[in-house]
């Protein structure tokens, strides 16, 4: 029998002994520990532990489980709470109370629980990896999909009757080419270390559509794309995931809390369970799961939890559903690395971080993507990670690695923030790489000009940029009207267009039909404010009509489903300043 | 199963850590007793194990230990401290032992001071606020219940005076006071500070109310880890068994974590940033973590961890790592503390993420959301317009941000500044921010609406 040699922390050795393989799962001691093996050499294998150590003891045993660490697929985990290793902490408050205990060894899944199957397959049907052989409804929003492992296929050979089933009966037989018998339930394991394949990946042409302005109109997203959001303390970046995972189109939200605040995965619970998905009036719990290893849980269960989401995310895209990770964050999982890499001795490269932290990170963002799924339907993955740079300095590693695998940058302010700005996403330091991908999709659905309406908003913002630094030296009283205009109506931008309140009922989610009219109006005030001062008419006799504070209100004054308001709006100042630009004409 | 067996001597003693070898059966956090020649003995944890190798850290430092005056015995579990509801009203060491001459405290339970990790499950989010008396705070980083809301100071500033205006003055909205308790852990601190402490809490009649675990500057650094780890247990057990609303003021964090860093470097750690021990984060956040509401329980913890900022720089590790993880931050100004604003609070670094949904109707008062606003991008304003002024002179501001200027002078001097003594309630305080907005012009006022400008600015 394998015994423990040493115990530093989490990280625990076993000597001499060839037993076990690379990322092998074990269990560790007798209250069976939850842990991986992470080196293997002559002398010692090298085993992180998923818990808290405290209590084994030198001697202890250790036993090989024959797989990797892999995690339970099936029915059940839409709107369930998860830790790290898949571990369900709702029913685990039934076994352990308000703390977590260690070696509470649970089902994923809640074997007890019927569900209605439908069996899709025949006997005598050919099934190939990735196919589905059931259906079931999961939640009011999400019908599951059980889907053939995609290494294994085969002939079948028994096929159950339509009814209830719990997870772990066997609903069909499968004969393989070399006369095996395989039997598949409604669940299934994968490991999380690889990802699971697909038919083909194919380009990201349809924007994820989140309802923030600043996001789907100045810096969008695709379906199956990637994004950082960058930012110090205070910043608002587990807000604007927090927005996100309500409001952007995606069927299914994986919410990781890596690392992150109890009260803050408290506050989603209570939150989601509230809150009703505009698109079906069900409960927003119903499309979400959440993964939650609070900072203060276990750091190797912490690292682990990025791939245990990302795990579950792929599963649900093979059934054609299109899923939006939220990760927030990704530097308290690269500190999770370097603790265990640290416990290891491996050598350091920048600040202590391992040396391996970009390829980690690139494996992992690189599991994002728009795809045709071996089961024949398109599904896709959204990867949107949190960054916390230490001291707010984006050239710290995690911020650096990070930006060369995501093509959106929605870098947080802190200035922004200060002025309560939010969100505050800096338009200038911040890109989107998907812009030219995406200009199609909104050509065709929102309209043809929104592209170049966008594109104007932009250069104002830019033009102001340029003006602010003149302005910080000699004051604004002393640019020509023209420059001034440029300022006052970027400052209806920045105010009226990019600040968004998520507590105001209208605002918290913005269409594109009217996120497009918002930026005509702004332009048609623009283009009419300077035709006037082409007439020579002054700058302050153009803003004592009050458009520009009304423009700034617009967002609360015209809700979402009386667009017909912005006509309204758009023929007053029109009205308001043909006097003038007829007078001298 | 070992506590009869007496090890003898050590077989290596660096800083604060000693190996012993040759020994089978010891679990890892295992608590050991190390009695001396002279009769006194010493506590040591299990660190690391590694074959028949074990490796302990003595709290109270290894000064007068040698390879052979020693005799260790294993205690086969991690280090508790009685826990009692009479703790209250006494002073412990850092490492949870009496020091007040009163004798030892009778257990009505023993606490392993590790604790265990709540479950995100069992916490309920919290909502209702403390109220501290202290304008800046209640009404612009307002604190929570089950909140954790550091205060990041320097050296020098009067965060300790503010501590102790917080203890006397602070209470809860609505229910009676004889639930509400304070652990005071102190680490690293100074002789005159701690009695500086130790006598405010007596003379306002507080002291009843607290539970104090002093750990002074010149105290081993192992008992300094220990500190905040046994405060924290005490304040659980009082709120979620005993049903108390417990705050736990800790100071200084920083002291902790240079305690944490000297540990580390004799361990032979690999550092990470600074030095600092690369689980710094994790380490923190341990501790941190330990504030909360839980199902089941009526109590609460709220923590005020207070920390002073190494030369002032917020992103140094400490109070960088501390902000990630706690619920907002509240930040001492030196520029302010220098011209006599008495708390020197700097508004626009200072934030409380919890505010948010424990103020307004039910809570403070309807208008309270959009006045703290307000006086936030009012302020943001504020530095704007000095800016300004200092590169072109007060006189050529345009007349907008010459009232900006104004409001500027009359916030930090008016809603800022507040007396020692002086405990104003929430309506005085959000009196006297609409009182200050009134001298902006209204077209300024773009965070509050119509109607609350009816109701407060022209009443």
């Amino acid at each position: 029998m394998n015994k423990i040699y040493a115990i530093n922390g989490p990280v625990v050795k076993v000597r001499k002994t060839n037993d076990f393989f690379m990322l092998e799962k074990v269990l560790v001691g007798d209250n069976k520990l939850i842990g991986e093996v992470i080196s293997v050499s002559d002398e010692f294998t090298t085993i992180q532990v998923y818990e808290q150590t405290s209590g084994l003891k030198v001697g202890d045993p250790v036993f090989p489980t024959g797989t990797p660490l892999s995690v339970a697929l099936g029915p059940g985990i839409i709107s369930n709470i998860f830790d790290g290793i898949e571990r369900p902490l709702k029913a685990m408050t039934s076994q352990s109370g308000i703390y977590i205990k260690e070696g509470s060894s649970m089902n994923a899944l809640d074997t007890e629980k019927e569900y209605d199957v439908t069996i899709t397959a025949k006997v005598g049907d050919f099934l190939s990896g990735g196919e589905i052989y059931a259906t079931c409804p999961e939640t009011a929003l999400i019908t599951h999909k059980c889907m053939v492992p995609p290494d294994k296929s085969g002939t079948v050979v028994f096929a159950a009757e339509n009814g209830k089933y719990k997870v772990n009966d066997v609903v069909l037989k499968l004969k393989t080419v070399d006369s095996q018998e395989i039997e598949l339930s409604l669940v299934q394991n994968w490991a999380i270390r690889k990802p699971r394949p697909v038919k083909k990946r194919m380009a990201v042409t349809k924007p994820l559509i989140t309802g923030q302005r600043i996001i789907d109109t100045v810096l969008p997203i695709g379906k199956g794309g990637t994004a950082a959001i960058p930012g110090g303390f205070g910043t608002g970046k587990t807000m604007t995931q927090h927005q996100l995972a309500k409001w952007c189109d995606a069927d299914i939200i994986i919410y990781i809390g890596c690392g992150e605040r109890g009260n803050e995965m408290t506050q989603v619970l209570e939150e989601f369970s509230e809150l009703i998905d505009p698109k079906s009036g069900n409960a927003l719990t119903d499309r979400t799961v959440l993964i939650a290893n609070t900072s203060n849980m276990p750091v190797a269960a912490r690292e682990a939890s990025i791939y245990t989401g990302i795990t579950l995310a792929e599963y649900y895209r093979d059934m054609g559903y299109h899923i939006a990770i939220m990760a927030d964050s990704t530097s308290r999982w690269a500190e999770a690395l370097r603790e265990i890499s640290g416990r290891l001795e491996e050598m350091p490269a920048e600040e202590g971080f391992p040396a391996y932290l970009p390829s980690r990170l690139a494996e992992f963002y690189e599991r994002a993507g728009y795809a045709d799924t071996l089961s024949g339907n398109e599904g896709s993955i959204t990867v949107i990670g949190a960054v916390s740079p230490q001291g707010s300095d984006f050239s710290e590693p995690v911020t650096q690695n990070t930006k060369r695998f995501v093509r959106c940058f929605w870098a947080l302010d802190k200035s922004l923030a200060y002025a309560r700005h939010y969100p505050a996403i800096n338009w200038t330091m911040s890109y989107s790489e998907y812009t030219d991908d995406l200009a199609e999709f909104y050509h065709e659905n929102v309209g043809k000009d929104f592209m170049e309406c966008r594109q104007k908003i932009s250069n104002i913002l830019t033009e102001e940029n340029k003006l602010m630094e003149i302005v910080k030296l000699i004051g604004a009283d002393v640019l020509p009207d023209d420059q001034k205009l440029t300022i006052e109506i970027a400052r209806v931008v920045r105010v009226g267009f990019l600040q968004q309140n998520a507590y105001h009922k209208d605002d918290t989610y913005v269409p594109l039909k009217k996120q497009l009219l918002m930026m005509k109006a702004i332009l048609k005030l623009y283009d009419l404010s300077l035709s006037a001062l082409n007439k020579g008419i002054i700058l302050s006799k153009v803003m004592e009509f009050g458009f520009f504070e009304e423009l700034i209100k617009m967002k609360y004054d015209i809700p979402n489903d009386k667009l017909e308001l912005f006509e309204k709006l758009n023929l007053q100042m029109e009205n308001a300043f043909a006097p003038l630009l007829e007078k001298e004409a | 199963m070992n506590n009869n067996i007496q090890y003898v001597g050590l077989n290596d003693i660096n800083g604060p850590l000693v190996a012993l070898e040759g020994i089978k059966g010891i679990s890892y956090d295992e608590i050991a007793e190390i009695s001396l020649p002279d009769g006194s003995t010493r506590t040591g944890r299990v660190v690391e194990l590694e074959g028949d190798k074990v490796i302990l850290q003595v709290f109270e430092g290894t000064s007068g230990l040698s390879l052979t005056n020693t005799k260790t015995t294993f205690k086969g579990k991690p280090l508790e401290i009685p826990l009692s509801t009479e703790m209250l009203g006494r002073i412990f060491n850092g490492a949870g032992k009496p020091i007040d001459g009163l004798g030892a405290v009778f257990p009505e339970k023993m606490g392993d001071i590790n604790g265990k990790p709540l479950n995100p499950v069992s916490r309920k989010y919290p909502r209702n606020y403390i109220h501290t008396g202290i304008s800046s705070i209640d009404a612009l980083m307002t604190l929570i219940r089950g909140q954790k809301l550091p205060i990041f100071s320097g050296s020098g500033l009067s965060h300790n005076k503010l501590a102790v205006q917080i203890v006397r003055q602070a209470k809860l909205s609505d229910d009676d006071n004889a639930q509400f308790g304070i652990v005071f852990a102190a680490m690293g601190v100074q002789h005159d500070v701690a009695d500086y402490f130790k006598k405010s809490f007596e003379e306002s009649g507080a002291l009843e109310r607290v539970v104090m675990f002093l750990n002074l500057s010149n105290d081993p650094i192992i008992e300094r880890i220990l500190t905040p780890k046994c405060a924290l247990t005490v304040a659980e057990y009082l709120a979620y068994e005993k049903n108390m609303h417990m705050l736990v003021i800790m100071t200084d964090m920083t002291s902790y974590a240079e305690a944490l860093r000297e540990f580390s470097s004799s361990k032979g750690e690999i550092p990470g940033r600074k030095g600092y021990p690369g689980y710094l984060y994790s380490d923190l956040a341990a501790i941190y973590e330990r504030a909360g509401v839980v199902e089941g329980s009526e109590g609460s913890v709220t923590q005020i961890p207070i920390l002073t900022m190494p030369n002032d720089d917020i992103t140094h590790p400490i109070p960088d790592l501390t902000a990630y993880i706690t619920e907002g931050q509240i930040v001492f100004d030196r520029e302010l503390d220098q011209t006599g604003v008495y708390p020197g609070l700097s508004v626009l670094l200072s934030l409380s993420r919890l505010m948010k949904d424990g103020i307004g109707k039910g809570y403070t008062r309807e208008d309270h959301a959009p006045v703290a606003n307000q006086l936030f991008a009012a302020y943001a304003r504020v530095q704007d317009a000095r800016a300004l002024a200092g590169v072109i002179g007060e006189e050529e501001l345009s007349e907008i941000d010459k009232a900006f200027i104004e409001f500027g002078r009359e916030f930090e001097q008016k809603f800022l500044k507040q007396g020692f003594e002086e405990n104003r309630s929430i309506e005085e305080t959000l009196d006297l921010a609409w009182s200050l907005l009134a001298k902006l012009p209204e077209s300024q006022l773009d965070r509050l609406d119509e109607k609350l400008i009816e109701q407060y600015l022209h009443k």
